[in-house]
């Protein structure tokens, strides 16, 4: 399942994170995914964006992602 | 004529909103790029649009160059903002028209217009 497999690779990325994956529609390749993470403290939203393009690019590289909304949150005000 | 590499520098560096989409502010043949351009409508921003559908090789280019993998991408005066979600965080804070405004001043038109990128 790319789920499983977006989730695996966020909590890799991130270890320690808040992570949920959502599929959008149901057809398995548009994703919603949330992150709540200290990696994310202090940065501009554009680099916490970056990072998590980054951790998922081997799936949004090969098709398995069509699509991919991204929320990220610090753990500094959360 | 220009490499589309280069058509698509210039456009980023040249126009003062530039966003890539999936077909016309018109006409957006997707949700995402709908959600970026209502932001920067919202928001007063002139837009310049791109539609990267015509040719695959765009994007491609595109994401090589700005290092960012979906669609749509918003630059002002050629600085990558973000895609849909961002466009969309700063509009609903405020952050992009503050943003605009100190780009491009608070006296500015609101043109829509769309730039076509031609193969070499």
């Amino acid at each position: 399942m790319a789920a499983d497999s977006i989730r695996a690779r966020l909590e890799d990325a991130f270890p320690g994170a808040e992570v949920a994956v959502l599929d959008r529609t149901g057809g398995g390749d548009h994703f919603q995914v949330s992150v709540t993470s200290g990696r994310f403290d202090g940065l501009p939203l554009i680099d916490q964006h970056r990072l998590v393009n980054a951790a998922l690019e081997a799936l949004l590289a090969d098709g398995t992602i069509h699509e991919l909304r991204i929320q990220t949150k610090g753990t500094a005000t959360a | 004529m220009n490499t589309l590499s280069e058509q698509i520098k210039d456009v980023i560096s040249t126009e003062p909103v530039a966003v890539f989409i999936k077909g016309t502010p018109q006409r957006p043949m997707c949700g995402n790029s709908d959600r970026a351009l209502r932001a920067l409508r919202e928001s007063g921003a002139p837009i310049t649009a791109v539609d990267i559908l015509p040719d695959p090789q765009i994007r491609q280019e595109l994401s090589a160059f700005s290092g960012w993998p979906t669609i749509p991408q918003v630059f002002v005066k050629g600085e990558l903002i973000g895609g849909a979600d961002i466009c969309e965080a700063l509009a609903a804070s405020g952050e992009l028209r503050q943003k605009l405004d100190e780009a491009l001043g608070v006296e500015r038109v609101q043109t829509v217009k769309t730039v076509e990128l031609t193969a070499a």
